[in-house]
């Protein structure tokens, strides 16, 4: 599973494009996150972590787990899980639609293999990743817990009763990520509900915090590693992982306009202009 | 026969304490969390015997359901406990989503449930639990009526799978259910068979329906009594053919009268038998502070109203 640079910069060039065809072919979903938050979701599943895409169960014991709890970037998710093997990379044609498995927001209610919790509803991922972590030091399996949050969504209470809890407990077999893109629906985050220093935020919480570039595969990779070195220490990883909305994609990037907007024909076909179709369009 | 074997009066919640110390020997993926307040949910005996298996959260109830959820990834059976409103209201969206959704094989256990939390008065007295667990699809809502069905209860969820809401209480209740009773899901336990009147009681309210009946059979009023401790899936089948024999329904319940037990079996029986029904319950208010018997005399909730509401349904 393990893929160098160039062929995960592959893969994501496919990945974008299967977001952006997804979002339009329903005329709705979330193309911006999913766009910025690829190059994670590519390192992740063709690189750092150790999963059997062929056979799916939900307790994945002896599994790296991951948690999406910004649950609106579904898009990249899908794309993901279909294209390392999941379930049928044809099935992606079927997002948003009536009776398809893959609902607008990520739930276990469809059985879509990959996915171990409903999420959307924002604020709940991280609590859950760290029962998870927690079930994982009582099964005596080693295997790491990983879970993404939007920077918007940790306005939410609950991140933080999540934070404190991890530091106090010592969950050191959990490696969380931030999206530091600085944009939520209604604006910038420093217009909206400023997060202030969010390193200092997350250290004053106890937890050992990296900064990377998230949509540099390189650095990015290189902070994961970097990361699973730290685990097993006694302290609960946070990596804050700054991204451009809309990466990839010109005029989508860097604006809060494309969080939850699909495009019309012609800038899809400007989109897709600018992704290498690598792997074959679904 | 309304006659009991006795136990020693006891509260619900140290049922449900030793339950869950039953069910962690039994089972040892059997794991707790409670939110500061171990002592109050009785859950020290199990927090000693498996200190390993047992999480506290502190006061942080949404993290606790999504730490909850999370240990079922891996083969976990998590029991949450906290008072009823913070196991519900509070964290109805963490249920929504990370359990009920999710089809998660979470236990909330829930103490403190309704007027009988007494002195602390309104804020800490949910009396809307019911009808917000029962509204998600795939909860199986439970509401025990003392010490021995609580334990029996407790017991049972832990080897079923799916999401369960357990209610309980405060007070010391008197204990009239069988030591080492079966307790089976979904299944009415019919008290006393009857033709005049139908009572349906769940909960603190079972025991007064109790009494209710000993004084109307002793005036020669025949009284079917049922107790419904499995609130959803409710035992249709056994109000039906309750209200079949009498045509005269009575539920008692310490839960507003709107969502509860009450509208539950007026959905019933609207569908399968419609007859006259009357709801002991309060009346879509909130509480207050006093100790439990005087505001169960005041809301209603005692034998006494059960007893006066089934004079006056049967125009006596």
């Amino acid at each position: 599973m393990s893929k160098s640079i160039s062929e995960l910069q592959s893969i994501a060039s496919q990945v974008r494009r299967d977001i952006v065809r997804m979002v339009h072919a329903v005329n709705s979903g979330h193309p911006g996150g999913s766009l910025g938050c690829t190059d994670l979701f590519v390192s992740l599943y063709f690189k750092q972590m150790q999963h059997n895409p062929t056979s799916f169960d939900m307790d994945g014991k002896n599994q790296d787990l991951f948690f999406l709890s910004n649950g609106h970037i579904s898009p990249v998710w899908y794309s993901v899980l279909a294209r390392s093997g999941y379930f049928p990379v044809s099935e992606l044609a079927t997002f948003r639609k009536l009776n398809t498995r893959l609902q607008g927001h990520p739930t276990t209610h469809e059985h879509l293999p990959g996915i171990r919790i409903a999420s959307g509803s924002l604020g709940q991922g991280l609590s859950v990743a760290l029962g998870a972590a927690r079930a994982k030091k009582l099964n005596g399996d080693d295997r790491l817990v990983y879970v993404l949050q939007g920077d918007g969504e940790i306005q939410e209470g609950q991140v933080w009763e999540a934070a404190m809890y991890a530091a106090h407990n010592k969950v050191d077999n959990v490696i969380a990520f931030v999206d530091c893109n600085g944009q939520q629906i209604d604006g910038s985050t420093d217009q909206v509900l400023s997060l202030g220093n969010i390193k200092a935020k997350w250290e004053a919480f106890g937890w050992v915090v990296l900064e990377t570039n998230g949509n540099d595969l390189l650095a990015l990779n290189t902070t994961i590693e970097e990361a699973k070195q730290l685990t097993g220490q006694g302290k609960p990883i946070m990596i804050l992982m700054t991204t451009s909305m809309g990466k990839g994609v010109d005029f989508m990037e860097g604006t809060h306009k494309w969080h939850g907007v699909a495009p019309n024909n012609e800038e899809l076909a400007n989109a897709l202009s600018q992704l290498e179709e690598t792997l074959g369009d679904y | 026969m309304l006659t009991f074997e006795l136990s020693p009066a006891n509260d619900t919640r140290s049922g449900f304490g030793a339950g869950l110390l039953e069910a962690g020997k039994k089972n040892d993926q059997v794991v707790a969390l409670c939110a500061d307040l171990t002592g109050s949910l009785k859950m020290d005996a199990f927090q000693k015997a498996f200190p390993e298996r047992f999480f506290q959260t502190g006061i942080a109830e949404a993290n606790m359901i999504g730490l909850a959820a999370g240990l079922t990834i891996g083969g976990k059976i998590p029991f949450t406990g906290t008072f009823a409103n913070f196991s519900t209201g509070r964290v109805y969206d963490q249920i929504r989503q990370s359990v009920a959704y999710s089809g998660k094989n979470v236990k909330i256990c829930a103490s403190h449930a309704g007027l009988t939390l007494g002195e602390d008065g309104a804020t800490h007295q949910i009396l809307e639990d019911i009808g917000m667990m029962s509204m998600l699809p795939g909860m199986t809502v439970i509401n025990p009526c003392d010490y021995n069905q609580t334990k029996a209860a407790t017991m049972a969820i832990a080897e079923f799978e799916g999401p369960v809401y357990l209610r309980f209480g405060r007070p010391k209740v008197t204990n009239f259910t069988p030591v080492d009773q079966k307790f089976e899901i979904g299944k009415a336990w019919h008290i006393h068979a009857g033709t005049d009147v139908t009572i349906i009681a769940t909960g603190h309210l079972v025991w007064p329906a109790v009494e209710a009946a000993l004084q109307l059979e002793a005036e020669g009023i025949s009284v079917d009594l049922i107790n419904i401790h499995t609130i959803k899936p409710l035992d249709e089948a056994a109000i039906v053919a309750s209200a079949k024999k009498t045509n005269c329904v009575i539920t008692a319940e310490e839960h507003n009268i709107i969502g509860g037990l009450g509208s539950r079996v007026a959905q019933t029986l609207a569908q399968h038998h419609p007859c006259p029904i009357s709801f002991i319950g309060v009346n879509d208010s909130f509480g207050e502070s006093a100790t439990p018997d005087q505001l169960m005399e005041k809301y209603g909730l005692d034998s006494k109203s059960i007893y006066a509401r089934v004079k006056m349904m049967k125009g006596i």
